[in-house]
Order: C-alpha cells, then sequence, then structure tokens
C-alpha cells in the first residue's frame, strides 16, 4: 500500500497542475457541505438556544384544536370557546404543578409620546410575565397582580420603545398613548436584544384586563404558564386539559404545548434544511467526483504502455487496480482535507468578525465531508482503476 | 549456474518447452492464426536469435513465451511450470522472477530517475525500498551506467537507454532476456556495442537469451538461429552438441 502511495504521490506531482485542477472540484464539493451544513447546523443551535432564552419549562395554552403536534399555523378556529380571564383564576385555583398562570393578549398599536409616535406590539399580560419570559426590569417596577385586577392604566416599556419616544428623557410616571388609552409609565425592560431578526425590545407592556378594554375584546390570545421541571410538564399539561375542559363541558377547544414540543417543531424544521442543504452541497462533490473520474481516464490512457510494461515487470492486475486507486483516492482526499482546512478558516473568520451570523462547525459535518470526499475518491476511481487493470498487456505494449 | 556448465545438462528439464504452441486472432468476422503449430525447446545458458519476415508471428511467439500472451493451443512450460495451469498472480510473478523484457522502444519511465526506473521489477517482487536502490546500482554498474544513476531517462541517448532498459531486465537476476527487436531504434555501431552486452551477461551470468531481430548481421552471432515464416517454424539451426 505504501508503494502504491509513492507511487501515486509522483505521478500526481509529475502533473502539478492537472492534479490541482482536478483537485479544486473535490475542494469546492468539500468546502460546500462544509459551509451549508454549518449554516443548517448553526440555525438549529440558534433556535435552540433563542427557545431555551424565552424561558424555561414553558405551557403554552392556545384556543383551538391542534389535530396533530408540530403543525405550525396559527390555530384559530372560528367555533372555537376562547380563552378566557376566568380561565386563567381556574388554573389558578384547580391546578397544582403550574408555578403561575399568566394571560397574554397580543395586540398592535401606535404608542405616542409628546410629538412622537411608534408603531409596536402592545401585549397585555399578567403579573407573572416577567419571570415566566425572564424579563426584569431594568428601572422601575413589572405589572402588579393589582394592576391586573384593577384594570390600571399603566405600562412598562421595551427599550427601543423607550429610545424612540423618550431619548434621553427619564420616562418614568410620564403619559403616553397606547391606541386611544392614556397610560403611565411605570418601568423600563432590561434589553433582549432580537430573536428571530424580531426585535425584543419593540414592545409594551400592558396589564392583560386594561388590554381586553383597550382592544374591546373579552377574551385572551394565550395562556402562558409553566412547570418546575421538565418531568412535571407531561402531567401538568393533563392537569390543564381537564380544568379547562371541564370548564367546556367536556370539549377541547383549546391547544396545550410545551416548550419541548414547541422545540421539536423547529428542531424537524431546521433537520429538513440541513438536510436540504447537504443535498444541494452534494451535487458540487459529485461533479468534482465525475472531474476525478474524468483525469482518471485520461491518465489511464496516457499511460497505457506503462501499464504494459508495468505487467511485464511482473506487476499484476490488482497491483495496476490499486496503483490508479490510490491516486484518485489521494486526488480526494487531498481535496478533501483542503477544502476543509479552507471550510474551517471561513468559519473561525465568520465567527470571529460577524458573531451574530450563526455558523457552527461540528466534527460530525467535518466527518462527513472528509468521508464524502473518500467515497467519492474510490467511487470515481474505480471504474478507471478496473479499465487499467483489464488492459491487455501486449496491446498495452504497443499502444502508441 | 554458470554458462560454461550449459553443454552438460542433457538430463536438466528446458527452460522454454514449447509443443504445438497455436495462437488466433479474431479480425472482424475472420480468425487469423499467427502461429500455427510452433514447436521447440530452449535450454538454460542458451543464445537464440528469432528472425523472421514481418508478420511472420516472431513478437507473436515471444509474448507467448514472455506470459503476456496466452496460447490459442498448445503447451508452454516455462522454467517447469505448464503457463496454461497458472493464475494471472502466478503468471505476474513468473514474469518477474524468470523472465527479463527488452524492448524495442525502451519503455522507460520518463519522470522516474534512472535507478528507479531499474529498481522497479524488485517493486513487484517485494524488496524493500533500500534494497531495490542498492541492487538496481549493481545492475547499472553492469552496464557501465553507475555515473547516470540520478539522470532522467530523457537527458540519456538511445544506446544509454537500451542499457538501463538491460539493466532493469537482469536485476531479479532473471534465467531468461526476452529481447523484442533490441537494436531496431539504434545505428548499428551503437547495435552491436548492445549485442556484446548481451553476449558478456550470457556468458558471464548465464542468462539465457532470446533475441527477435531481423537485422541478419546481428543474428548471426547468436548459435542458434530460429527462423519463422507465417507462423511456423521453417528452419532451426541448432550447431551440434546443444539441446
Amino acid at each position: 500500500m505504501f508503494e502504491h502511495l509513492r507511487s501515486a504521490l509522483q505521478s500526481l506531482t509529475s502533473n502539478k497542475t492537472r492534479a490541482g485542477l482536478t483537485m479544486l472540484g473535490v475542494i469546492i464539493g468539500v468546502l460546500a457541505v462544509v459551509l451549508l451544513v454549518s449554516v443548517g447546523d448553526g440555525a438549529r443551535v440558534y433556535l435552540d438556544s433563542t427557545l431555551s432564552s424565552i424561558g424555561t419549562n414553558l405551557l403554552f395554552v392556545t384556543p383551538g384544536r391542534r389535530e396533530t403536534r408540530g403543525g405550525f399555523s396559527h390555530p384559530q378556529s372560528g367555533s372555537a370557546k376562547p380563552l378566557t380571564m376566568d380561565d386563567v383564576h381556574a388554573l389558578e385555583r384547580q391546578t397544582h404543578l403550574l408555578t403561575s398562570v399568566c394571560p397574554i393578549v397580543e395586540g398592535g398599536g401606535a404608542v405616542r409620546y409628546g410629538g412622537r409616535t411608534r408603531d409596536t406590539m402592545v401585549a397585555g399580560v399578567g403579573e407573572s410575565f416577567g419571570v415566566l419570559r425572564s424579563m426584569t426590569i431594568n428601572i422601575g417596577t413589572h405589572i402588579s397582580s393589582e394592576d391586573v385586577d384593577a384594570r390600571r392604566r399603566v405600562a412598562v416599556l421595551g427599550r427601543t420603545v423607550v429610545r424612540e419616544l423618550f431619548g434621553n428623557e427619564n420616562p418614568l410616571g410620564k403619559a403616553i398613548r397606547v391606541a386611544n388609552g392614556r397610560f403611565r409609565v411605570i418601568g423600563v425592560l432590561e434589553p433582549k436584544g432580537s430573536t428571530f431578526g424580531a426585535d425584543m425590545d419593540d414592545l409594551v407592556l400592558i396589564p392583560a384586563t386594561s388590554a381586553e378594554d383597550l382592544f374591546g375584546q373579552e377574551f385572551l390570545t394565550s395562556i402562558l404558564t409553566a412547570v418546575r421541571s421538565r418531568e412535571d410538564a407531561a402531567p401538568a399539561m393533563e392537569e390543564i386539559e381537564q380544568t379547562l375542559a371541564r370548564r367546556r363541558h367536556g370539549e377541547r377547544t383549546f391547544t396545550v404545548m410545551s416548550q419541548d414540543d414547541l422545540m421539536n417543531v423547529f428542531g424537524s424544521l431546521t433537520s429538513a434544511m440541513t438536510l436540504a442543504l447537504l443535498a444541494i452541497a452534494s451535487v458540487s462533490l459529485i461533479v468534482g467526483g465525475i472531474g476525478i473520474m474524468n483525469i482518471m481516464f485520461v491518465s489511464v490512457r496516457e499511460r497505457t504502455r506503462e501499464i504494459g510494461l508495468r505487467r511485464a515487470l511482473g506487476a499484476t492486475r490488482g497491483d495496476v487496480l490499486l496503483q490508479f486507486l490510490v491516486e484518485s483516492l489521494v486526488l480526494s482526499s487531498t481535496g478533501g482535507l483542503i477544502g476543509l482546512a479552507i471550510g474551517v478558516v471561513v468559519i473561525a473568520g465568520v465567527n470571529r468578525y460577524f458573531p451574530d451570523v450563526p455558523l457552527r462547525l461540528s466534527a460530525w459535518i467535518a466527518a462527513v465531508a472528509f468521508g464524502a470526499a473518500f467515497v467519492v475518491g474510490v467511487v470515481s476511481g474505480v471504474v478507471p482503476a478496473r479499465r487499467a487493470a483489464r488492459l491487455d498487456p501486449v496491446e498495452a505494449l504497443r499502444y502508441e | 549456474m554458470s554458462a560454461a556448465a550449459a553443454p552438460s545438462l542433457a538430463e536438466e528439464l528446458p527452460l522454454i518447452d514449447a509443443n504445438g504452441i497455436e495462437r488466433t486472432f479474431r479480425m472482424g468476422d475472420e480468425d487469423v492464426r499467427v502461429l500455427n503449430g510452433v514447436s521447440f525447446s530452449v535450454q538454460r545458458g542458451e543464445y537464440v536469435a528469432l528472425i523472421g519476415p514481418s508478420g511472420s508471428g516472431k513478437s507473436t511467439l515471444m509474448y507467448q513465451i514472455g506470459c503476456l500472451d496466452t496460447p490459442t493451443a498448445g503447451q508452454l512450460t516455462l522454467a517447469g511450470y505448464d503457463t496454461a495451469t497458472l493464475d494471472d498472480a502466478e503468471l505476474a510473478a513468473l514474469r518477474n522472477q524468470v523472465i527479463g523484457f527488452v524492448f524495442q522502444t525502451f519503455n522507460l519511465l520518463s519522470r522516474t530517475s534512472v535507478v528507479d526506473n531499474v529498481a522497479l521489477p524488485l517493486r513487484y517482487a517485494g524488496v524493500g525500498l533500500k534494497e531495490r536502490r542498492a541492487r538496481a546500482r549493481e545492475a547499472l554498474s553492469r552496464v557501465s551506467l553507475s555515473h547516470r544513476e540520478d539522470y532522467s531517462p530523457e537527458r540519456l541517448s538511445g544506446g544509454e537507454r537500451q542499457r538501463v532498459a538491460i539493466a532493469r531486465a537482469i536485476v531479479t537476476r532473471p534465467a531468461l532476456l526476452l529481447c523484442d527487436e533490441p537494436t531496431g531504434n539504434l545505428d548499428q555501431r551503437v547495435g552491436k556495442e548492445i549485442f556484446a552486452l548481451f553476449e558478456e551477461l550470457n556468458s558471464e551470468l548465464g542468462a539465457t537469451l532470446v533475441i527477435v531481430t531481423h537485422d541478419m548481421t546481428l543474428a548471426k552471432r547468436a548459435r542458434r538461429v530460429i527462423e519463422l515464416v507465417d507462423g511456423v517454424i521453417v528452419n532451426d539451426a541448432t550447431p551440434a552438441g546443444r539441446a
């Protein structure tokens, strides 16, 4: 084997330009695999961490029945009995595993202060929202249970809204207009950055009850709740189902989802995306393999007399086969290593200078990429090598 | 084994024993019989010239003896082995161990140094790199080319190239040197030198020579001349007291 490696290197270095160009195909192929799959894998990790960052062990209750887990569209069906504040109170009283229950009323609207206006997301929430969603207060206070019960017109602002409306002015105690209502600012949230490209600081929190008043509705968008540990999630979901169904005469016109369910939905999406990217990248690797096969055929033809000579000097068919197969393998695996090295450098560079781009190189990607290059070498080398091995020595020696 | 002992080897098996060798090629719809029942034997240490007009089948016969081609019919025994019973790997080993080939076109690897060209057969004999080089140098000194060891064959003259090829042929110390028109690409003076070298290897190493040639002047130097016409032996001038 070592002998074959030696002669393969000798043969390849004697025609550097050709070997280099042939390798380029594999280099690009492997680079494509490494980069594209790293994008997919990076997206998965990014989604995971983002989903974890919105809180821990959360459960989501939404109106409408979702037939299967993993659906993605908003499950609003016309006949669904809406979720209400009474449901929230029932869950608070009749369940044991939930740490807290928080009503959510989502809406949007123009927020005004002085001469300035900003269209932003307005969320009506309960007092436990901050804890559940890990949104801490920077200055002032959170919305309290009294605020919710008394339907107070108070608001907690995200950092973006503060910057846009108040600039450097202290917003605490100031009166703002949210849609058509007057609200007093009682707190400012700690900045959260952005998730899925959305600015998580571009929002206004008000008591859920006030939000119902403001939007003229008597139902909630969803109910957010949480359990102490992951093991509690399943029994807690059962508790929620039973409690809410009881209040609906046994009809389950709502859906309970855990944070894990949500992660699985995103997980299967990103896996599909990674696979699709891998498939795209494989095309360029296959093209690289065809390049190798082509050059190996040329090489066998050019060296026909050499093959005849080697047979005359005592080479078996197997020796000739191995000689060309090893040559093809050296081409593809060297190309694979170079592609991998470039990929590592590119990803390290991107990670360093653009830390926001979710690009992640893991060992399995490197292994898959190099393994694929190796396989490409075998596949594209074996047919030319067999042709070389099957040559008739007499005809090979006479070949001009 | 020495050349001097050759005449008294009556009881030893011949090195080459060909019996009714036929070789037929398919050309389109027609079968062309290039060898039509060739029988002869060659003892160790002999010096044989194989002559005949072009198309007489002498090269084909040489490839049969060299185990690079298989007879359509007939039996060929080489160094005691019935070649029909050997598989690809065994034939390759036989070529490697028993036969040294010398070709008209030298067939040196142009991107490989002279010494590594000479060492090539030893690679297929499973000899280690160091010993290969040492034995290749030894073979090169036999053909007086020690000073060209590290040259590329492309920088050598025709005569030098053929001497490198001869060094390659003798590096495994084979019993038989099979030479196909070895002087065909050389001028007469150099051709004579090459033949002188063959004769030296024959008398000093006891190497059996079978040389295909159409140069009658050179062929007459051989101690036995086999003439082939249309695939049959028409003349086998064996000096008295041999074979």
